[in-house]
């Protein structure tokens, strides 16, 4: 036993062909984050501020879905989401459809623990950020020109994308980027999940959603037993398409199998991610009280980063070869 | 084993002062929409159509807190949402923040079937409702007299409230002076009742249904969305069953509800009834719920750890019960 986080900025489609200034950030940002995470850990910060603090990081991040570098709604626009789950507690917070909050896993988190709701969406939730007086910016803080094209891309393909990772224009020539038969694009979300030596565990997961996107679309991120979850087994953060998540419940499903199947963390993420949800779908992040560490995803790749108090630790994108 | 079966839900968690003759209503209401499913059933309509059609009288029956009658937000307007789910391949469809639609079931139903997403909710969920054409309506429309004269009474204890559904008229003789011991959500229960709607069908085909629709918490805050749209909290359909929960959201979408009896009839062997009750009695920590069940064998099961559901079931071999209490 001992502390464990891990922590993911999406999983997806991404090309092995990646080219090194669009993968170098990535990685460093991951390694960023994760250095944040432990540092925090081994200071006994509770996992769950731990959580929350590795996931504004990420939302910070432009590189990722979430926060700043949100993938754009079909109209141009933001809609950011996010939820926050206390696995000692079972205590939850979530929001959607967040337009000028700089970070929406704090607001996710101030849901939880200031108001008698745990999901507030839309003018509400941007209202209720007003009040709380949270760091709120102009909605084009969150734009970025590479999420511009993302968009540009995806309307001229006529299609709903999660995200891609290729660059888009290549020595002027349209280069398509590369979709999965299904006509998605598969990247996106971020997240962390946590546990401390003494087994309290906590999952937090931030998005921007899908590229192109009907406004007012909520996926997996803000839905508890979806996207995130954490009980007194484990903590989850799933990405992918939201869809397929929601429908498979999966960071339920994942504590579930451990908690009725008495099988184990890797065990429970592998059979979910691989049995029980189609490929190309999902990826996402676990701990378990024990400490133990599980990252799996059925896509290309997922971007992701791992430490264990033993002094493990992982930052990669694809499955070691 | 097989057959049809059908259960309806129009809350948990009753006043047990509950004037006779609101008690009387509210059971007529639910007869009603049981027989409804039950000759669609027979008919041969599939599951996700009866679950549809039942959830859309409830909604439309101001009597229970979806549709017209749904419960107000702090601003005196109604938000409603919905979702449903399709066993047989888990498709889901859900809203939220539904201002003038007439039937948010139906609008989830629409999200399922008509869009690529799962879940749409507020501006973006208004502006689906009109590209697909369906009934909408001035946000008045779903505000009854009741549910004014409870805002207030809300606000005056300036707390959240579920639901309330006795009139004033009634209040007098049952509610005033009368110190209810019950509790839901820290409140008496007396000012305490969700009534959320929802149906669960299997038909005989084995497929599953499940459906959920609110107006949720009395007095809430604009944009708080609770468990009924959210797809394993207050709703969930597999191949194996079709559930729909009510009582405090917090409770049910911090246990995952629905899904909890899905994956303990999958994970641990469970029947149906076993299922429900272990969920009612080891999954709510505190919280108060109820929740309806079916399964793809044609049983009919449902659980509370509150004082009353309002409930009615029925199965192809005859069986049929409607009821509030224990």
């Amino acid at each position: 036993m001992g502390w464990a986080i891990a922590l993911h900025g999406g999983a997806g489609d991404i090309p092995f062909s990646l080219p090194p200034e669009r993968r170098q950030p990535r990685e460093e940002a991951l390694r960023h984050c994760l250095q944040i995470g432990v540092g925090a850990l081994q200071a006994n910060m509770p996992p769950l501020d731990v959580v929350e603090l590795v996931v504004r990081e990420l939302e910070d991040i432009p590189h990722f879905n979430a926060g700043r570098g949100s993938v754009l709604t079909n109209k141009g626009t933001v809609e950011m989401e996010a939820s926050i789950m206390d696995g000692r507690t079972k205590k939850c917070g979530a929001v959607s459809g967040l337009r000028t909050v700089v970070n929406a896993i704090s607001l996710a988190r101030l849901v939880m623990e200031k108001t008698p709701h745990i999901y507030l969406g839309f003018d509400g939730a941007e209202e209720y950020a007003k009040e709380q007086g949270v760091e709120t910016v102009d909605s084009s803080h969150f734009i970025t020109a590479e999420n511009v094209e993302r968009l540009q891309h995806a309307k001229e393909a006529s299609i709903v994308e999660i995200d891609y990772s290729t660059h888009p224009l290549q020595n002027g020539t349209k280069k398509v980027a590369p979709i999965a038969a299904n006509g998605d694009c598969q990247l996106g979300t971020v997240g962390c999940v946590a546990v401390d030596s003494k087994g309290n565990l906590a999952s937090a997961t931030s998005t921007g959603g899908l590229v192109n996107k009907m406004v007012g679309r909520i996926g997996d991120s803000p839905i508890i037993g979806a996207g995130t979850y954490a009980n007194d087994h484990c903590a989850v953060s799933a990405t992918g398409k939201g869809e397929a998540i929601i429908r498979g419940t999966v960071a339920r499903d994942v504590a579930a199998m451990m908690e009725f199947k008495g099988v184990s963390l890797m065990e429970a993420a592998d059979c979910v991610v691989h049995e029980r949800t189609p490929k190309g779908t999902v990826g996402l992040v676990a701990v378990s009280a024990a400490g133990e560490v599980a990252m799996s995803y059925n896509t290309t790749g997922m971007f992701r980063a791992c430490a264990t108090e033993d002094g493990y630790s992982e930052v990669a994108i694809w499955p070691a070869s | 084993m097989g057959g049809w079966a059908i259960a309806v839900h129009g809350g948990a968690g009753v006043d047990p002062n509950l004037p006779l003759e609101r008690q009387e209503e509210a059971k007529q209401l639910l007869t009603r929409c049981l027989n409804l499913g039950i000759s669609a059933l027979r008919s041969n309509l599939p599951a996700i159509d009866v679950v549809e059609l039942v959830v859309r009288e409830l909604e439309t029956d101001p009597l229970f807190n979806s549709g017209r009658g749904s419960a107000l937000t702090e601003k005196g307007t109604v938000e409603m949402e919905a979702s449903i789910m399709d066993g047989p391949q888990r498709r889901c469809g859900a809203v939220s923040g539904l201002t003038t639609v007439k039937n948010p079931i139906s609008l989830a139903r629409l999200v399922m079937d008509k869009s690529p997403h799962s879940y749409l909710a507020f501006s973006g969920a208004e502006h689906f409702a009109r590209q697909q054409g369906v009934e909408v309506v001035d946000n008045e429309y779903f505000i009854t007299p009741d549910n004014v004269g409870m805002l207030k009474l809300a606000k005056e204890a300036n707390t959240i409230l579920f639901d309330y559904r006795i009139p004033t008229s009634g209040y007098e003789t049952c509610g005033s002076g009368v110190e209810s011991p019950l509790q839901m959500n820290g409140l008496p229960i007396s000012v305490y009742a969700p009534e959320t709607v929802g149906c669960v069908v299997v038909d005989r085909e084995g497929r599953c249904a499940a459906a959920t629709s609110t107006g949720g918490l009395m007095n809430k805050m604009t944009g708080r969305i609770g468990d009924s749209p959210l797809i394993g909290a207050g709703t969930y359909a597999c191949n194996v069953c079709g559930v729909s929960c009510t009582g405090e959201g917090e409770a049910i979408i911090r246990g995952t509800l629905a899904r909890e009896v899905a994956a303990v009839m999958e994970y641990k062997g469970l029947g149906l009834q076993q299922a429900v009750d272990f969920v009612i009695k080891h999954r709510l920590d505190e919280g108060k719920a109820g929740l309806i069940a079916v399964s793809n064998t044609g049983e009919v099961a449902y659980g509370f750890n509150c004082n009353g559901l309002f409930r009615g079931c029925a199965t192809e071999d005859g069986f049929m019960e409607v009821g509030i209490w224990e």
